[in-house]
């Protein structure tokens, strides 16, 4: 099965990825190729079968319910790319900038 | 034979002798990196320096009589998919090669512990998505055993380090075959733990249902001393397994008794090398000569394997790396970098643009469409159903054998450039390995031949879940009775 150019820049969008013309292209034969090998699963009957998300099923890890030390707020900012004092520093969220 | 192409475990025996410090050791790796890895790129970075520091520090505590742990001053190299504090950890990616992370991993502050030497950070295929190390943001590496062809990946640079003498220990991830693909490509022993045996904390993550950090080495012996440092429980990791962890040194050296080898035969049917399926057929041989008892296996749903991780190891992926946004850590595009205007959107998607490369793209677009409305069902839902269909053959087969032997993949190594532009090609190279990270069992690459052009061939055991000690004993005995771990590029050179 194919991808339409509409169908790649949407799934783009959605993955916050921006790519060129003829990135695009690419991607979309490199996918097609891809997601027809993937169609091999048809072929499995899975009726009934739980899907498995985990590979070492647990449940409910429970730690104490005590406070603790985290991470130093500077220790943590170190790496951002644009900050001030306490904060990250992003473009205008909200409206017009 | 020089330090540098001896095991662990007997540089370990010199420096309790006493014949040779900690620092005589590390600056051996250190001079062979230096001599050597400008022409392999095993490594993205190494700090001699910090190294020798390290050394100098063991050196002292154990003439003063002090513990130095395990691995006191045996130099290791760290897969950059592990955080270590305030040092570079790039993960092969552009998006993070100025990351300072703020913690070490509990894999790396273990290692520290028990008295290893950082010797440097190895090369991998970017986010660990790849098959081959070309995927670098940085730089390929090369296999040591013949610079045309490729190391294996993504831990190619953590295999080809050991394969190279620039290090006795290395330690990688596989989240699909990404330890034991390239330690079968450089003729060395990798091993994939059971998930969870390893704690994944400030291991970069990938797919994080699959990723296991794991030992990479010479022989066996070294597997487990390294095994052994990095298993156990950890409060940090919900997921790490809550079991105690046996003394793997001494399990692996123990007597094999009655060992039922199960062979799949689907994994020796079309596809496979000849000269592959030689090797293993003749490690299958040695087996039986030891006294195993082999069965053929048959594992119905493994032909699908490879269709069910590409979609769960993306879509993990789509998720996991959503974290890249330019605003927390890690590169952010500026606008002087793209004609775009300044809004939030623009600053994600031009981050992520120039941050990431072609391969992982194309995962994060995969996993994006198989976890996007209309699609859920048919991709992501059925492959989960699929893979419970594989972890049940290996709970089947396991019913009446103790371990499965066969390829670890399906050709040796290819040469640099030749899978690049296809990607489909290269994932198919992980066809005998991802079944183990799906079903979250553990599994063994070991060495048993070379291909005429010298490439090394590896053949896997894989094994029930924690039956790291089983494995490790299996692959100990081979290698008492064999002589491919034996045998370097170097030696090779030389003859």
């Amino acid at each position: 099965m194919g991808l339409t150019r509409d169908e790649v820049e949407k799934i783009a969008t959605l993955a916050r990825l921006r790519l060129t013309a003829d990135e695009a292209t690419e991607m979309s034969s490199q996918l097609a190729q891809v997601l027809s090998y993937i169609q091999k699963l048809e072929e499995v009957n899975t009726e009934g079968v739980e899907p498995m998300a985990h590979a070492i099923e647990q449940v409910n890890v429970l730690a104490d319910d005590v406070a603790r030390e985290s991470f130093p707020r500077e220790a943590m900012l170190k790496n951002a790319p644009s900050r001030d004092e306490q904060c990250y520093r992003v473009p205008p969220v909200l409206g017009d900038r | 034979m020089g330090i540098t192409e001896l095991p662990a475990v007997q540089l370990l025996a010199l420096l309790e002798e006493g014949t040779h410090s900690s620092r005589d050791i590390t600056e051996e790796f250190l001079a062979v990196i230096a001599r050597d890895d400008p022409n392999i790129g095993a490594f993205v970075r190494s700090d001699a320096d910090a190294a020798l520091i390290q050394a100098d520090k063991i050196d002292k505590m154990r003439t003063a009589g002090k513990p130095v742990g395990p691995l006191g001053g045996i130099p290791v190299a760290i897969k950059d998919v592990l955080c270590t504090v305030d040092e570079v950890t790039s993960c092969g990616s552009r998006m993070l090669q100025e990351y300072r992370p703020p913690y070490d991993a509990t894999s790396v502050s273990r290692l520290k512990k028990a008295g290893a030497i950082v010797i440097g950070k190895t090369n991998m295929d970017e986010f660990a998505m790849g098959c081959s190390t070309e995927n670098s943001a940085f730089h390929p590496t090369l296999n040591p055993w013949n610079p045309e062809y490729v190391p294996g990946g993504s831990s190619g640079g953590a295999a080809a380090c050991v394969a190279a003498s620039m290090a006795p220990l290395s330690v990688g991830s596989d989240t699909g075959g990404s330890i034991r693909q390239p330690a079968s490509h450089c003729g060395v022993v990798g091993l994939k733990p059971t998930y969870g045996r390893v704690s994944r904390y400030g291991l970069i993550a990938f797919g994080s249902s699959l990723d296991c950090v794991g030992p990479i080495a010479r022989n066996v012996e070294d597997l487990a001393i390294l095994l052994e440092v990095l298993a156990g429980p950890d409060e940090k990791d919900a997921t790490s397994v809550q079991a105690d962890v046996p003394d793997y040194l001494a399990a692996c050296r123990e007597p094999l008794e009655e060992l039922k080898l199960g062979v799949v035969q689907e994994h020796f049917s079309e596809g496979l090398d000849p000269t592959v399926k030689q090797c293993v057929d003749q490690a299958i041989g040695q087996f039986k000569a030891l006294g195993a008892t082999v069965t053929n296996v048959q594992m119905p749903h493994s032909q699908y394997a490879i269709a069910a991780y590409y979609i769960i190891a993306s879509s993990e992926a789509s998720s996991n790396l959503a974290r890249y946004d330019g605003a927390h850590y890690g590169y952010r595009a500026s606008p002087s970098d793209t004609q775009s205007s300044r809004d939030l959107m623009s600053m994600y998607r031009d981050t992520r643009q120039m941050g990431f490369g072609a391969e992982v793209k194309r995962r994060i677009m995969l996993g994006t469409y198989a976890l996007s409305a209309g699609y859920y069902d048919a991709y992501y839902l059925k492959a989960l159903r699929t893979r419970r269909l594989i972890a049940q053959d290996f709970s089947e087969a396991f019913k009446n054998v103790d371990l499965l032997i066969g390829p670890v993949a399906p050709t040796p190594a290819f040469r640099i450039g030749e899978k690049v532009l296809d990607p489909l090609a290269m994932y198919l190279s992980d066809s005998y390995t991802v079944a183990a990270n799906l079903s979250g069992l553990p599994a063994i690459s070991i060495p048993c031949g070379r291909t005429e052009a010298g490439l090394p061939i590896g053949f896997q055991l894989q094994g029930p879940a924690l039956s790291e000690s089983k494995l490790l004993r299996a692959g100990n005995v081979y290698q008492q009775n064999t002589d491919w771990h034996l045998q370097t590029p170097a030696a090779q050179r030389q003859s």
